[in-house]
């Protein structure tokens, strides 16, 4: 611990966000700006008979429409991530057209764009768009999707696979141990399609300067860097040096805002057309209908053990949705952000995850707060307790027998997987002793036991997971398909006077970067917090970084901010030397200054910034500023991990389910802020119990939401949860100079079984083994009298 | 419609369209942006204000029904460079992430406060049943409107 | 999302309202406490021409006791319900009920008036008004008349008011106890079952709301009272048009009706 390092440092951030001085897109209003309206699909599937935009033309205030065939319809929006089929096949990969053409693929599908000069005008004009549409049928289930004789999503491949993909051990194998288990669990549901709901919704300006033949694209996005780069190479065609994208505050992203949506590209190329800056902002119905939604695999699963309740083998297929097109990151989500999680914190022998990834006439399905890994804990969370109960075993004893013994990664090597990875560092056994001592395990089960006797369904689930994050290297998301590099940027202005400004290719959309991030450079630094400034989210002042997601930000962005204070360092160390008369090695640094060491001989940070621009008197050779940037690429992800406990009440006249305690033990490696975690934490818990309890995007079967408004899309309320209660195990993470893993997802990750299993528990006196989630009331009653 | 309002203190005269929404009103044409749209039809409560001293969601009353009142939003809460006591208590507390959401709580905080200035946790989480927040769990929200009952009442 | 355009009207009496609304018919909707309408207009869902705000006709905005009755003008608030003395001694129901909708924004604008005349089937208050066997006062071109609870509610979405008449009153008869007990949807927070019980002599009479497109008394639970809750049973006996969504089937909603009844007559 330093003099910041692990203190619950209050965030710079809230003063403007108190006070309502918050600089969202939404919020910005550039002179001479004009607004904008989408016309949308009102079917899944349909082919687009005539659009007539003559009368909308007419209307007050309108600027322009535009339609597929108005000079947008060549462009399209690629994928980033290419996962090809197991027989080599190269994956199939629809262009996102910016507007639809000939056809509709899903709901909410944009066919024009309306330009005007005040929103109701563009609203207004847009109502006048007439289309005419022909329905054909329409597939969302991705199991039904690969049904033969299935609607297409696209006609020019003979079925509706994207791709096919496995990992792990040989498959045959992995069957013959099941066949020879002594016990086979079995599990089949689906982990259902959650609407992201970041509480701001989507927003954009693009702002074409003719003059200077330079677009800026004010946007929403939790990764500006990346945003401008497929815009720009993969979308348009312009170039890069002449777009600017600048994110201010972002209100929430879950992952929903990491990808580069058909909009961003529009409003960038209808800007040059009309030649002044076009503001969209999305309405929560176009949100339901167009943001990227997470989840929904059709899951099929067999876990075998031996007679001792040790896993032998873990076999899984599965049905996992991508949507119409696919969205950004959308192919590596039920793969390598899945399959590669299926070991958990089990020392399982074999391991093979086959998965089959259709289109779907929905919205795209991409990475949402967990991506891949809540829906890879899920399944090993739930099977295994439900192998427990079947083996009538208690679900924490079966946890500790098959649980990877304790390594920090430095003395005792990392963990190899069956299914590719390398785990950093792991003490899992402490995290699920503590949850236990938290709760109170024995004591709890007494109670229980008491609470039936009375007619009361009282029940706990534990769940002890495993992720990987702070992703990641970039040679090895190379090799998986990724086209991006996933390293950091992170650049130390120190300025003439001593102050820092620190320049991070992250993006903070409520994560406190501006406060955890000063909070290590100024321990470093030996200066006042106060002196650091942290920068982000303008392409003009960053250099090119890669963004916030995957709960890499501190991981990967602090890593590259360490190494360019580190530079910082090195070089002031010569200056000071020269200005002490003294050996660098002779010289120690410590609260800001450099001393001779054995003397009182000392020169300060500050005195040493001056001299490095005012470099009249200074060391032979060295270049003048104390400037630096760095690039840091990890040699592994890193991979945090906890327990997770639930306790629950259920009603026995009605099934529904009252969340009476919930308790986390995390263990992230080293803590910046605990404050800050403690609520990414409490956060991602909740996320995750709405998950188990309350969420689902349902589409009927002609592709129609029927939860697209809060009136049927059920999100956690405040009195729906209790308080959280948190405690941690600390296991730094060995490949990091500063030991951490990453907070920013565990909460979700952990927290969904957790329940699940709770819920079952309560039930499992009258045979319930499984409740396909959300465990809406009626759900958890109808099993109860099933 | 000429409207005449008095947000935060001073009046406001607008010539303005009906369909107009307080929400709307505020951001766009009074450039009162700490009043945020998440989603329009009263479900968020990320645009509460308050309206002649009660909490009201702004997206679903229209400018000209506010004619003659008194709008107080989050720029009105501070005196200066004071916070109101309950924003200060979301700082302290960590009330808050992407801070999208927090005006609204804010402002649904002082109504809570207002009828109830002994809330209990459970009163406080039934009084914020019309805020969605999706970064906190809601956790620390409750606990700095706990301790900003106590600084109000001290 | 911004309504189509339309032309406001701010009436300052009823009787500027009535004839506001007898001018223009079809095309006008009355505006109360909006939080209906005014979503659903957004959405251009509902598309008036005009809209005549009530919301200042001071007339309609008390609550008071006449006689055996309390009578609660039509633009009072859910807030003002909720928090009242009156109501809360002598219709404490109504109170119960008030308190279960929305959340403090909703209820510091949504009016009672507002809420009937909308007749949303799963709103709240009709299982309360049928209980408390309310009368709805209205005035329209033919003047003042008042409207059972029986009466009142005909259709999803449909009332015995008539397109000229504005609801400027509900009167409550006392009631001595009375309890509203009500299982909330999970996303929209109405009422997947409502049920209002009271106690009228020996006997009870029950209100239900959520279940089918029209709230209704249940009168076979009424019939078979026994002092008990055993006649919980008949909840749904004689029941059609159940309503069936994503969070409740026909099957769990009638079960849900049948405990929530039950409920009640426990709650008594």
């Amino acid at each position: 611990m330093g003099t910041f390092i692990g203190k619950p440092i209050k965030r710079r951030e809230d003063a403007r966000f108190l006070k309502g001085a918050g600089r969202y897109t939404d919020d910005i209003k550039l002179p001479k700006m004009t607004q904008s309206a989408f016309v949308r699909s009102p079917y899944a599937h349909a082919k687009i008979v005539r659009i007539d935009t003559t009368n909308a033309r007419n209307m007050a205030g309108v600027v322009a429409i535009y339609t597929a065939e108005d000079g947008c319809g060549e462009y399209g929006v690629p994928c980033g991530w290419q996962v090809n089929f197991k027989n080599g096949e190269t994956m199939r990969e629809p262009k996102h057209p910016l507007l639809a053409k000939d056809k509709i693929r899903h709901l909410g599908e944009a066919v024009a764009i309306v330009i005007a000069e005040t929103l109701e005008q563009a609203r207004d004009a847009a109502e006048m768009v007439e289309v005419d549409y022909e329905p054909l049928p329409a597939v969302t289930d991705p199991q039904k999707a690969m049904d033969s004789g299935a609607p297409l999503v696209h006609d020019e491949w003979p079925d509706n696979a994207a791709f096919d993909w496995c990992i792990g051990n040989d498959r045959a194998e992995v069957e013959a141990a099941l066949a020879s288990a002594h016990h086979v669990t079995e599990m089949e549901y689906r982990n259902q399609r959650l609407a992201p709901n970041a509480i701001e919704p989507r927003s954009y300006i693009a702002d074409y300067d003719v003059n200077a033949g330079k677009w800026t694209l004010y946007t929403s996005t939790q990764n500006p860097h990346l945003i401008r780069l497929l815009l720009c190479a993969f979308v348009l065609g312009i170039p890069e040096h002449k777009v600017r994208v600048l994110s201010y505050d972002v209100g929430g992203g879950f992952g929903s805002k990491i990808y580069h949506y058909t909009e961003e590209a529009l409003l960038t190329w209808v800007s040059k057309e009309i030649g002044r800056p076009v503001k969209w902002t999305s309405d929560r119905s176009e949100a339901f209908l167009t943001d990227a939604h997470g989840r929904d695999h059709v899951v099929k699963s067999k876990m075998g053990f031996d007679k001792d309740g040790k896993i032998v083998a873990h076999l899984t297929d599965e049905y996992c949705a991508l949507g119409a097109y696919l969205s950004t990151f959308a192919p590596a989500v039920p793969t390598y952000l899945h399959g590669t999680l299926f070991q958990g914190v089990y020392t399982t022998p074999l391991i093979h995850l086959n998965v089959t990834a259709p289109f779907t006439h929905t919205v795209a399905v991409d990475a949402y707060r967990g991506a891949g890994r809540p829906e890879a804990t899920y399944l090993l969370e739930r099977i295994i307790s439900k192998a427990a109960k079947e083996m009538n075993m208690d679900p924490a004893e079966i946890r500790f027998k098959n649980f990877i013994p304790p390594f920090d990664g430095v003395n005792e090597p990392g963990y190899q997987t069956q299914v590719a990875l390398q785990y950093d560092s792991g003490n899992y056994e402490a995290v699920l002793k503590r949850g236990l001592e938290m709760l109170g395990y024995e004591e709890f089960r007494k109670e229980q036991e008491e609470a039936r006797r009375n007619g009361k369904l009282l029940g706990v689930g534990i769940s002890t997971y495993i992720e990987g994050c702070g992703i990641a290297p970039s040679a090895v998301v190379g090799s998986l398909g990724a086209r991006a590099g996933l390293y950091e940027v992170g650049a130390v202005r120190v300025q003439p006077t001593g102050k820092v400004s620190v320049f991070t290719g992250t993006h903070s959309h409520g994560q406190g970067h501006e406060t955890v991030f000063a909070q290590f450079v100024a321990d470093k630094l030996g200066i006042d917090m106060a002196d650091v400034e942290i920068e982000h989210g303008d392409t003009d002042q960053v250099a090119f970084g890669m963004g916030t997601y995957g709960s890499r930000s501190l991981a990967v962005g602090g890593s590259a901010i360490i190494k360019s204070v580190e530079k910082v360092l090195e070089k002031g160390a010569k200056i000071a030397a020269h200005k002490l008369e003294a050996a660098e090695e002779d010289l120690e640094y410590a609260e800001g200054k450099w001393t001779v060491k054995g003397t009182d001989k000392s020169v300060s940070f500050g005195d040493v910034s001056l001299t490095a621009y005012v470099p009249h008197d200074y060391p032979e050779g060295l270049e003048p500023g104390l400037d630096f940037s760095s690039f840091y690429d990890p040699t592994n992800f890193t991979y945090p991990f906890g327990t997770h406990i639930a306790v629950v009440e259920v009603d026995s006249d009605t099934g529904k389910v009252h969340l009476k305690r919930f308790l986390a033990c995390d263990d992230v490696g080293n803590v910046m802020n605990p404050m800050i975690v403690d609520g990414q934490i409490q956060g991602g818990v909740v996320q995750g119990v709405g998950q188990a309890l309350l969420e689902e995007v349902v589409y009927d079967e002609v592709g129609q939401m029927l939860s697209g408004s809060y009136m049927e899309y059920a999100m956690p309320r405040a009195d729906d949860v209790p308080m959280i209660e948190t405690d941690r195990t600390v296991t730094p993470c060995p490949h990091n100079p500063l030991g951490v893993k990453g907070a920013g997802e565990a909460g979700a990750i952990g927290s969904t079984p957790a329940v699940v299993n709770a819920v079952v528990d309560a039930l499992s006196h009258l045979g319930v083994t499984d409740i396909q989630m959300p465990l809406t009331p009626q759900r958890v009653w109808k099993a109860m009298h099933a | 419609m000429n409207i005449s309002i008095t947000i935060n203190g001073k009046l406001v005269t607008h010539d303005i369209e009906p369909r107009i929404s307080l929400s709307h009103f505020l951001r766009e044409h009074l450039d009162l942006t700490g009043t945020h749209i998440g989603c329009d039809t009263s479900g968020c409560g990320a645009c509460t204000v308050t309206l002649d001293g009660q909490a009201v969601k702004s997206c679903t009353v229209l400018a000209v029904q506010a004619d003659g009142s008194e709008v107080t939003t989050i720029e009105g809460m501070a005196q200066g460079d004071q916070m109101h006591p309950i924003q200060e208590a979301f700082r302290e507390h960590h009330g808050l992430q992407c801070g999208f959401c927090t005006p609204g709580m804010v402002m649904t905080a002082a109504d809570i406060l207002k009828n109830n200035p002994n809330p209990t946790e459970e009163e406080i989480r039934h009084g914020l049943e019309g805020n969605f927040c999706r970064c906190t769990g809601y956790h620390n929200i409750v606990k700095s409107i706990q301790h900003a009952a106590e600084q109000m009442k001290a | 999302m911004i309504p189509a355009k339309f032309d406001y009207i701010k009436a300052s009496s009823l009787g500027e309202a009535l004839t506001l609304l007898q001018e223009h018919g079809d095309e006008a909707k009355i505006l109360s406490g909006g939080h209906s309408l005014i979503p659903s207009m957004k959405l251009r869902l509902a598309t008036p021409s005009v809209l005549i705000d009530i919301g200042g006709i001071s007339e309609m905005n008390t609550i008071t006791e006449e006689g055996d009755e309390i009578v609660i003008g039509a633009n009072c608030t859910h807030h003002q319900i909720a928090t009242s003395d009156l109501v809360r001694e002598h219709v404490n129901i109504l109170s119960q009920a008030a308190l279960c909708i929305g959340d403090i924004q909703v209820r510091n604008r949504g009016t009672l008036g507002g809420s009937l005349a909308h007749a949303d089937p799963a709103s709240d208050y009709p299982a309360t008004v049928l209980a408390c066997e309310a009368t709805i006062v209205a005035e329209g071109k033919d003047g003042k008349r008042t409207i059972g609870a029986n009466d009142f509610f005909q259709a999803l979405f449909l009332t015995a008011l008539q397109d000229d008449e504005i609801i400027t009153a509900i009167r409550f008869p006392k009631v001595s106890q009375g309890t509203y007990q009500k299982f909330f949807q999970s996303a929209s927070r109405f009422a997947v079952v409502g049920v209002a019980a009271i106690k009228k002599g020996d006997g009870v009479q029950i209100g239900v709301t959520g279940v089918s497109g029209v709230p209704f008394r249940a009168t076979a639970v009424e019939n078979a009272y026994d002092g008990t809750s055993s006649a919980a049973k008949h909840a749904m006996d004689g029941v059609d048009d159940i309503i069936s969504d994503h969070f409740a089937d026909e099957e769990y909603r009638s079960h849900l009706a049948r405990v929530y009844v039950k409920r009640a007559l426990e709650a008594l």
